[in-house]
C-alpha cells in the first residue's frame, strides 16, 4: 500500500494560511520546532495522537491533513515517469517527491501535460496532410506542374539538336506551367497559413471541453431558469474554444437543460434532502431514466450535496465523452479508463445497473461506489440497432467494513500498481515483476 | 516495326514532354487520359510497355492496374507507375497492386527512358 508522504507539506500549508510560525505551533503541539520542522518537510511520518494534537492546535479535522487532493498530480507524474527510464527505486518515491518539491512536481506536471497536448497536434497534423483533401490535390497539381517543367526544361538543356518548332512549344509549355505553378504555389501558400492560424487549437476538443468545466463548474445557474436560453450560454462558455469543442458544449448544455427542466432545483434539494445523491431517489421522484437522474446530480451545486459527486459517460466504443472526475477518483485525460470500472462493464449487459465499491490501487485511501448503467441514446425504431452509451455516477463511499466484495481498480494500465490484472492491456510501469524487464 | 508504350497520363505537357523523349529514342507513343475506359485501351492496342499516372479522372491507377493484372489477355505487360505523391505507402500499394517499377514526379526524362527501355527487354 503507498504510504502517504504528504501530510507534512499539508500540516506547513494549514500553518502558513493560519498565519502561525513555526515556533508558535511547536509550542502548541508541545513538540520542538525543529522536530515540527522535520515534519513539514516530509522527513518524518506523523500519526496517531501528534497529528490529532496538531490538527487540533490549527483547527481542522485531522483527516484533513492526511487525505489530500494531489491524486491528479501523482497520476500525471507517474505519467512523466512513464515516458521516460525510471527506476523503481526512484519511481516509487513519486509522493515524497510532489510533498518535498511541490514547485518541481508541478513544473512537471505541467511539462507532461503540454508533451501530451503536443504529441497530439503533430498526431493531428500528420492525419490532415494525409486526409486532408485540398491538401493532397494542391501538393498534386504543385509535382504535376513541377515534373511537366523539369521534362521540358530538361529536353531543352540536354545536348543535340531540336528542331525549331519543337523548341517553341517546350518554351511555351515552360512557361505557361511556370505560371501555372506561381499560381498554385500562393494559394497554397495561403491555403497554409490559415490553417496555421487553426492549428494553434490542436487541444483534443474534449480536453477544451474539460477547460470550460473547470473554469465555471458544473452547476450552471444560467442554465436553471425557465427562461434559459442554452444558445446564449454555449455562446458565452464556448467564446475562447475551438469550434469543435464548442459543438461538443452546446450538445451537453442541451441535454443539462432537459434534465433541470425535467427536475427543477428546487425539487432536486428536497429529493437530496430526504434521499442524498441518491440517483435511484432521482429516478422514481422524477419518472425519469437513471442516467437522466445521474447527470442531474452530477450539475447540481456542491452545497446541496452531502458530497460531491463525478459522472464519466462514454459511447458504445468506449471512448469517454463527458468527465467531471473528482479529487480522489480522477478520470484519465486521453484515452480509455480501466476496463473493471462498471461504466464499461456496462456497455455488455445495456439496461442492467452495475453498482460496485471500488478502490482505485493507486489510491488506496479512497473508496467510491460506481453506479453505471448502458442506455439507448434515442428512441427505437423499427428493424434498427439503437446506439448505446454507458453512464457512471461516481460518489465517494466512507471507509468501512462491509460485507460487499470491494473491487480493486485502476485508472489506466500504464500507471496500475495490480500485478496480476486479466484486464491488462499495457504494462505497467508501477509493477516491479516482469512486465518492466521486458 | 519499333516497339510501342501505351502512356497513360492526363497532364498534357507531361504528355508531350514523354512522347517526344520516347518518340526521339525510337518508340511509337500512343496516348491515352482517361481512367474509366484505359483497361480497355490497353487491350484493343496491346503495347509493349504501359506507363500509368495513378491519379487519372475516371478510375484510379491502381484500380486499373489491378484489372489488368487479373486479366489473363495483358496480365504479363510490363507497367510503370507514375505517381504525385513520394510516401512509402504509395509505393507499397503499387507494388501490391502488381507494377514492375515505380517513379515518383518529379522524374527526370533519363530514368523514365531507362526504365522503358528495361522493362521492354524483360
Amino acid at each position: 500500500m503507498p504510504r502517504d508522504t504528504l501530510t507534512g507539506s499539508r500540516i506547513r500549508e494549514r500553518r502558513v494560511m493560519a498565519g502561525l510560525k513555526q515556533s508558535e505551533l511547536a509550542k502548541r503541539a508541545d513538540i520542538s520546532a525543529s522536530y515540527l520542522n522535520l515534519i513539514e518537510h516530509n522527513r518524518r511520518r506523523i500519526g496517531g495522537k501528534l497529528l490529532v494534537d496538531i490538527a487540533h492546535a490549527l483547527g481542522v479535522e485531522p483527516g484533513s491533513l492526511t487525505e489530500g487532493a494531489e491524486t491528479a498530480l501523482l497520476a500525471t507524474l507517474r505519467e512523466a515517469a512513464s515516458g521516460g527510464y525510471m527506476p523503481e527505486a526512484e519511481f516509487v518515491r513519486v509522493e515524497e517527491f510532489a510533498g518535498r518539491f511541490p514547485a518541481w512536481a508541478a513544473l512537471l506536471a505541467d511539462s507532461q501535460r503540454k508533451v501530451e497536448t503536443l504529441q497530439r497536434s503533430v498526431e493531428a497534423l500528420t492525419d490532415r496532410l494525409t486526409h486532408d483533401p485540398h491538401l493532397a490535390a494542391s501538393l498534386h497539381e504543385m509535382l504535376s506542374t513541377v515534373t511537366a517543367i523539369r521534362s521540358a526544361a530538361s529536353i531543352l538543356a540536354e545536348p543535340g539538336d531540336i528542331e525549331p518548332e519543337w523548341q517553341r512549344r517546350f518554351n511555351r509549355n515552360i512557361y505557361e506551367d511556370s505560371a501555372r505553378l506561381a499560381d498554385s504555389s500562393r494559394s497554397l501558400a495561403q491555403y497554409l497559413a490559415e490553417a496555421d492560424s487553426e492549428a494553434s487549437e490542436t487541444n483534443a476538443p474534449q480536453d477544451e471541453l474539460d477547460g470550460v468545466f473547470q473554469k465555471a463548474g458544473f452547476h450552471l445557474p444560467a442554465l436553471e431558469t425557465l427562461q434559459a436560453d442554452v444558445d446564449a450560454v454555449a455562446a458565452d462558455l464556448g467564446q475562447d474554444v475551438s469550434q469543435a469543442a464548442r459543438w461538443l458544449l452546446r450538445r451537453v448544455l442541451l441535454r443539462y437543460r432537459a434534465d433541470a427542466e425535467r427536475m427543477p432545483l428546487a425539487a432536486c434539494a428536497d429529493t437530496v434532502a430526504v434521499s442524498g445523491n441518491d440517483p435511484f431517489a432521482f429516478a422514481a421522484r422524477f419518472g425519469c431514466d437513471l442516467a437522466s437522474a445521474m447527470r442531474r446530480l452530477a450539475h447540481l451545486p456542491d452545497d446541496i450535496l452531502p458530497d460531491p459527486v463525478g459522472l464519466a459517460i462514454c459511447d458504445g466504443s468506449g471512448v469517454t465523452t463527458f468527465r467531471k472526475p473528482l479529487p480522489e477518483f480522477p478520470l484519465p485525460r486521453l484515452g480509455a479508463g480501466c476496463v473493471l470500472w462498471p461504466l464499461y462493464r456496462a456497455l455488455a449487459r445495456p439496461m442492467m445497473v452495475h453498482t460496485e465499491v471500488m478502490e482505485q490501487s493507486a489510491r488506496a485511501a479512497a473508496r467510491h461506489r460506481g453506479i453505471a448503467i448502458s442506455q439507448p441514446t434515442g428512441p427505437a425504431r423499427p428493424g434498427e440497432d439503437v446506439l448505446f452509451e454507458s453512464h457512471m455516477l461516481i460518489v465517494p463511499e466512507p471507509k468501512r467494513d462491509v460485507s460487499e466484495p470491494i473491487r480493486q481498480v485502476g485508472l489506466t494500465c500504464r500507471i496500475c500498481p495490480q500485478a496480476s490484472c486479466e484486464a491488462r492491456r499495457e504494462p505497467s510501469i508501477m509493477v516491479a515483476s516482469a512486465p518492466r524487464k521486458l | 516495326m519499333s516497339k510501342q508504350v501505351l502512356l497513360i497520363e492526363d497532364e498534357p505537357n507531361i504528355i508531350e514532354a514523354i512522347s517526344f523523349i520516347l518518340s526521339r529514342d525510337g518508340w511509337t507513343v500512343k496516348t491515352h487520359s482517361n481512367g474509366a475506359d484505359a483497361v480497355d485501351i490497353v487491350k484493343q492496342r496491346k503495347p509493349d510497355v504501359v506507363i500509368l499516372d495513378v491519379m487519372l479522372p475516371g478510375k484510379s491507377g491502381y484500380d486499373i492496374l489491378r484489372e489488368l493484372r487479373n486479366d489473363p489477355d495483358v496480365n504479363g505487360l510490363p507497367v510503370l507507375m507514375l505517381t504525385a505523391r513520394g510516401q512509402t505507402k504509395d509505393r507499397e500499394i503499387a507494388e501490391r497492386a502488381g507494377c514492375d517499377a515505380f517513379m515518383t514526379k518529379p522524374f527526370s526524362n533519363a530514368d523514365v527512358l531507362e526504365t522503358v527501355r528495361a522493362l521492354a527487354a524483360k
